[in-house]
């Protein structure tokens, strides 16, 4: 009898561990199911209020997919958005590893405290900056360029990126360059020669932090840019494509699907990297 | 001893001495940290003194005179009900959606703690919302809270909850758009909270819970006593994250309402966006953005003093 108990209970406890997963996975996913599905729905279909939301009711047709393409801008702000997301993951690389490694390094305790502060300016929001920022952006003539959002997005990548690759660095045994020094190398020799090689995987992941913040970014954009041929993904979707009364639902959720979920997939490569640079080293493996 | 001493240095000195400075990290230290560190100046430190700068001057979009009105602009906005409203409103925002997504957030990582088959799949859709650019998936929401297709009215209707005449307003009405916005958000930062708090309940040795378990502690008290306890300093980290992206955030709210119905959803960072960027009244719209200022350092200083206790090396 207390056997059989026993079993139930556990069977209960799955049961349970089970449904808690399926809930919080269906509140997670379930907006882009409705884009996905929104994407290829009819618009007659959408907007009869009597059928079913979920599933489609008439045949899927990919004709939101040709207005996105060819009548909106999308594949302007899609090519916008890898631009600035190029040019910002070079100057993020450029300056953040040369930093990283010297903060792991060379910089002794001072260096602890330093990457911190460095930190810390990760969380000044934009919302703090964008007015003296617009006001800026305006006297270098930089109002309406993509430029704007070059100079400005590396603020918030780079304080991020430093202290990713000062962890990254700091993991790297000191003998391999002690080893690489003593063979001839300067300091600075060995951290091009033979740290920054066998730091790839490091770096990599940097370089898709780095693209997914400025897939994100949307406080600046929308504060520089006014033009909608020069508008990234993340403010040409909500801002332009939301217009008026009549809301193109299909192609919205088209657009939205599309610069989404790319990026999610990539990502969860490396997201355990990602949680080790915001805990901080509160936890202890 | 001193021939010693000399000899000893002239056998340590660099074997070329074109290299000098390369080699030594007292030079090359600061000369690899220091651009980034000038970047960072330049583009964050200037703008956030001419906020300062600008909160007590009278500059506006087309004039390009500026003269000094000291707390004039603080003193006007306190007085507004615009502004007090969205204060508290960014208090209920913020303070809200970061108690349910701790507590939600607990509940999700020690599920996620055991294994189970498919984990790979489930994690990368519970994560999908923090990754996917939140613009767009808060256009998502946008169609789930249509006013007159709303898929959430649907399945009311259908499971009878309410009658086809009685469809919600979600975004309309003012307490069901503040619990709207929240529930966006919360939905947004959930999985960054998730992966923190399941890193600290990873990191509690397994003999912990076996001590507890021969102890024959019931699984409310172990989840109390023990375990919760023990991530407490990751609760914190995850919370104080979480409180700096609910303070600061102004997409959700931008996108789903813009601050209505009635400005029952406007917070300071919405505020300032419409006083300072579309209404052009620059001198007011940093002084809004300047009280998110206290906040931050609130939160910065709670930060430290995490890392300091934890001793991060």
């Amino acid at each position: 009898m207390a056997a059989a108990d026993k079993t139930l209970r556990n069977r209960a406890a799955r049961g349970g561990h089970y449904g808690v997963i399926a809930l919080f996975t269906i509140f997670s996913a379930f907006p882009f199911y409705w884009m996905l599905i929104t994407t290829f729905k009819s618009t007659p279909d959408l907007l009869k209020r009597g059928n079913n939301p979920f599933i489609l009711n008439e045949a899927p047709t990919l004709e939101h997919l040709r207005v996105l393409f060819y009548d909106t801008l999308y594949g302007q702000w899609l090519w916008n958005t890898f631009f600035v997301g190029a040019i910002v993951v070079a100057i993020t690389l450029v300056l953040a590893v040369p930093a990283g490694y010297a903060l792991a390094r060379m910089m002794g305790p001072a260096g602890e405290k330093l990457g911190i502060a460095i930190f810390l300016t990760y969380l000044v929001p934009p919302t703090l900056l964008f007015i003296p920022m617009s006001r800026i952006i305006g006297d270098l003539g930089l109002q309406d360029s993509l430029w704007s959002l070059v100079l400005v997005y590396p603020s918030f990548t780079i304080p991020f990126s430093t202290w990713l690759l000062m962890g990254f660095f700091k993991a790297i045994p000191k003998d391999l360059e002690e080893a690489a020094m003593i063979d001839g190398l300067s300091r600075f020799g060995a951290f091009v020669k033979v740290v920054i090689p066998i730091s790839v995987a490091g770096i990599l992941t940097t370089v898709i932090f780095t693209l997914t913040l400025v897939m994100q970014e949307f406080v600046y954009a929308v504060t520089f840019i006014t033009a909608a041929r020069n508008f990234t993904v993340s403010v040409g979707v909500p801002t332009f494509l939301v217009h008026g009364d009549v809301y193109f639902w299909g192609s919205l959720m088209a657009g939205c699907f599309i610069s989404s979920v790319p990026v999610a997939l990539l990502y969860n490569f490396f997201v355990d990297r990602f949680v080790t640079g915001f805990t901080m080293g509160a936890v202890k493996g | 001893m001193t021939t010693l001493e000399r000899g000893l240095e002239t056998r340590q000195a660099p074997p070329r001495p074109a290299g000098g400075f390369l080699d030594r990290p007292e030079w090359l230290g600061p000369l690899m940290i220091g651009p980034a560190v000038l970047f960072i100046v330049l583009v964050v430190g200037i703008p956030f003194l001419l906020a300062l700068f600008y909160s007590v001057s009278d500059i506006s979009m087309g004039d390009r005179t500026m003269r000094f009105v000291g707390l004039r602009n603080f003193i006007a906005i306190w007085g507004t009900t615009n502004f007090q409203t969205a204060i508290w409103n960014t208090f209920v925002f913020a303070i809200v959606s970061q108690i349910l997504v701790i507590v939600l957030g607990t509940a999700l990582a020690l599920a996620l703690l055991r294994d189970f088959r498919g984990k790979w799949l489930i994690r990368f859709l519970l994560l999908l919302p923090w990754v996917a650019p939140i613009s767009l998936g808060t256009i998502g929401w946008l169609w789930i809270f249509d006013s007159t297709y709303s898929v959430l009215n649907w399945t009311l209707e259908t499971l009878r909850f309410i009658s086809p005449n009685d469809w919600y307003m979600w975004l309309g009405i003012p307490h069901l758009a503040m619990g709207s916005v929240i529930a966006v958000h919360v939905w947004r930062i959930l999985p960054l909270a998730t992966v923190i708090l399941l890193a600290g309940l990873s990191s509690i040795p397994h003999d912990i819970h076996d001590a507890a378990r021969v102890d024959g502690a019931g699984y409310w008290r172990h989840l109390f006593e023990i375990t919760v306890p023990l991530i407490r300093p990751i609760m914190l980290v995850a919370g104080l994250f979480g409180l700096v992206f609910a303070f600061t955030d102004m997409i959700v709210i931008f996108v789903l309402t813009r601050g209505g119905p009635y400005d029952t959803t406007q917070v300071l960072a919405t505020l300032a966006f419409f006083t300072g960027i579309q209404g052009g009244d620059i001198a007011e719209g940093a002084a809004i953005a300047l009280f998110l200022f206290p906040m931050l350092l609130a939160v910065a200083i709670g930060f430290l003093r995490v890392a300091r206790r934890t001793e991060v090396v």
